[in-house]
């Protein structure tokens, strides 16, 4: 049902524009604990890659002043399980269809893992992580190089039937060299931005707290650079842009929308308040009343990037 | 899991670094070895702490002052309102032990969570060993003694055994066949090495809690676990030590 709240996406209406980011809400189900997860547009499920992986060693999680560092390294079951499994659970509790978020040491790999979730029912589209700064030998220079950015997005494409979102790392001289690169490959929407490489060291030890020594910041403090960004990629690209970074609060989806973002994510503030994506939703049409703003979908890229 | 508003009713130092915090509102369910996660102003991430004692309108944590988060925990005074997760994570097993006396072992602020256990099989009278560095840093000597029959070691000798606790569970011939604990890493180490018929609580920074971001993720003989969702409490046989 359309509404006021509606956006369109890959040719489907959702209900509203708000999307737990990838990493942040497991696999989704688990939050059907919490509250009815069915008020959601979609869920970011957690990267996945074709085999399992424990990811890093602990600790994997340090504190900043207005945000987090992560360095997970993906830990997850493996597509086989995650399409077998996982989004079996999920669909017990979850009527709408969610994001699969792959990732990959090799263009391969990719298009493999992506193969795994094209089949699955209940899959929207294909986000490709080529921006995870937490696993060495992959992930990351992916994303870093338009040359290798294009060519894992022009193989999963040509690969499976489902959307594709080309997820692009913050961590690159010009965003929009990127975005235009990925687009030219066939991307059917871009979604951004993931973690800024981070570092925290012990006071007491003078070692980093992240056991791997570097991890990826994210939270409130990255929402300034995150609106930037969307908005540069708004000028670059003509393809949809899903908007994260730092977002707590239906002001902050706004602002993304303005800078030109169809729809947005929400990660660390899931981790600080489960309730996050409920409370932003149920707050959005108060927000929207008091922004005079009639149809959220009318919003998208509101605000042009002069230059 | 809850998301509850609870307000300080009492906020006090109940010895050398150490504080002993009252909460009041909603406490129903909230089982020994389970925990809560505190949003405290002007900090990130919310801050893990062991449930010591509760009732349904009412629990008890003891922290101990060591950066800055918990700093700004021990100025709360009565009144100040708190923004808190309760009833997270599994806790320990009481069935577990029920052929035979259980043995409970804390060390550090992880006496805190042995607590509401030992209120809980009080009619079993149990014993309790404490360890603590030295004897400014006890805490709740007499409030076990009522609970069952405590045995106490500080490293510097000035209460009960010298030594840790763990040392002195190997020399004295306690007759147990049941342990729960909660201690530091280094304590739980021994205490594995020593024995694995039992069960313990593990720490491990977190970023959300309650099982959604894979942040406190450890090694199990059945796999990987999350210490806020499968655990804190692990039965020690299942713990791989090396990751
Ligand atoms: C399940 C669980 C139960 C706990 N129960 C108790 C308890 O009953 N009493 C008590 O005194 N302490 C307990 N702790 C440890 C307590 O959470 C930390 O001492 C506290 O978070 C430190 O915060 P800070 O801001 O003072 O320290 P800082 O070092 O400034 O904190 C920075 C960040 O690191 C995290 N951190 C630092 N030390 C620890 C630690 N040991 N474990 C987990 N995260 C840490 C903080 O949460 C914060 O995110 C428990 C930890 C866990 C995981
Ligand atoms: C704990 C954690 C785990 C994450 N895991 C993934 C992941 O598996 N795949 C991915 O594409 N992004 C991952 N991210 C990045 C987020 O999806 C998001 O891009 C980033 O955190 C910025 O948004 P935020 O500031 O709202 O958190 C993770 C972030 C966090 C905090
Ligand atoms: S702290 Fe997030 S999964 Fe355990």
């Amino acid at each position: 049902m359309y509404n006021n709240l509606s956006i369109k996406l890959f040719g489907n209406v959702l209900d509203n524009p708000i999307i737990p980011a990838s990493g942040t809400f497991g696999f989704g189900y688990e939050f059907a604990e919490y509250y009815d997860i069915n008020i959601l547009a979609s869920i970011a499920l957690k990267g996945t890659t074709y085999e399992p992986r424990y990811g890093n060693i602990l600790p994997r999680i340090a504190e900043c002043q207005a945000g987090m560092i992560n360095a997970i390294g993906l830990q997850n079951p493996g597509a086989k399980c995650v399409v077998g499994e996982e989004l079996v659970k999920l669909s017990k509790v979850f009527k709408k269809t969610a994001i699969a978020n792959v990732a990959g040491n090799s263009i391969e790999e990719y298009v493999l893992t992506s193969e795994i979730f094209d089949k699955a029912q209940s899959i929207m589209a294909i986000e490709l992580n080529i921006s995870c700064p937490n696993v060495k030998g992959g992930g990351m220079h992916f994303g870093t190089d338009p040359k290798i950015a294009a060519e894992v997005t022009k193989s999963v494409k040509s690969a499976v039937k489902k959307p594709v979102i080309v997820k692009l790392s913050p961590n690159v001289s010009d965003i929009t060299e990127i975005a235009r690169a990925v687009e030219g490959a066939g991307a059917d929407a871009i979604s951004l931005i993931n973690t800024l490489s981070a570092m925290r060291i012990d006071l007491k030890t003078a070692k980093p707290i992240i056991g791997v020594g570097t991890g990826g910041y994210s939270g409130a403090g990255i929402f300034p650079i995150a609106i930037k960004m969307v908005a540069a990629t708004n000028k670059a690209v003509k393809i949809p842009i899903i908007g994260m970074g730092g977002i707590t609060n239906a002001y902050d989806v706004i602002e993304m929308m303005y800078a030109g973002a169809r729809a947005v994510m929400v990660g660390t503030q899931n981790l600080i308040d489960p309730f996050a994506c409920k409370r932003i939703i149920e707050d959005l049409p108060r927000v929207m009343k008091e922004l005079k703003i009639e149809k959220i979908e009318d919003i998208i890229g509101r605000t042009t990037l002069n230059g | 899991m809850n998301n509850v508003i609870l307000t300080t009713s009492l906020n006090r130092e109940i010895s050398k670094d150490t504080y002993e915090i009252i909460l009041a509102g909603d406490c129903a369910d909230n089982k020994p070895g389970q925990f809560v996660e505190i949003k405290l102003n002007g900090f990130t991430l919310r801050r893990p702490f062991c449930i010591a004692h509760s009732t349904d309108s009412t629990m008890t944590l003891v922290y101990k002052v060591v950066g800055a988060g918990t700093k700004y925990m021990s100025t709360l005074t009565y009144s100040d309102k708190l923004d808190v997760l309760t009833g997270l994570g599994n806790g320990f097993n009481t069935m577990a032990c029920e052929t035979s006396r259980p043995l409970l072992i804390g060390g550090g602020t992880g006496i805190a969570s042995i607590y509401n256990l030992a209120i809980e099989l009080k009619e079993r009278n149990p014993i309790i060993l404490l360890g603590f560095r030295s004897k400014e840093d006890a805490y709740y000597i007499a409030e076990f003694s009522r609970l069952g029959e405590i045995h106490i070691a500080t490293e510097t000798g000035e209460l009960g055994f010298k030594g840790n606790i763990i040392e002195y569970l190997k020399t004295s011939k306690i007759d147990y066949q049941y342990y729960y604990a909660c201690g530091p890493m280094g304590m739980l180490r021994e205490l594995f090495k020593f024995s694995k018929n039992g069960e313990m609580s593990l720490e491990a920074r977190m970023g959300c809690g309650f099982g959604a971001c894979m942040g406190c993720s450890i090694k199990t003989t059945s796999g990987y676990k999350r210490v806020c969702k499968e655990g804190p409490v692990f039965l020690a046989r299942e713990i791989v030590f090396d990751v």
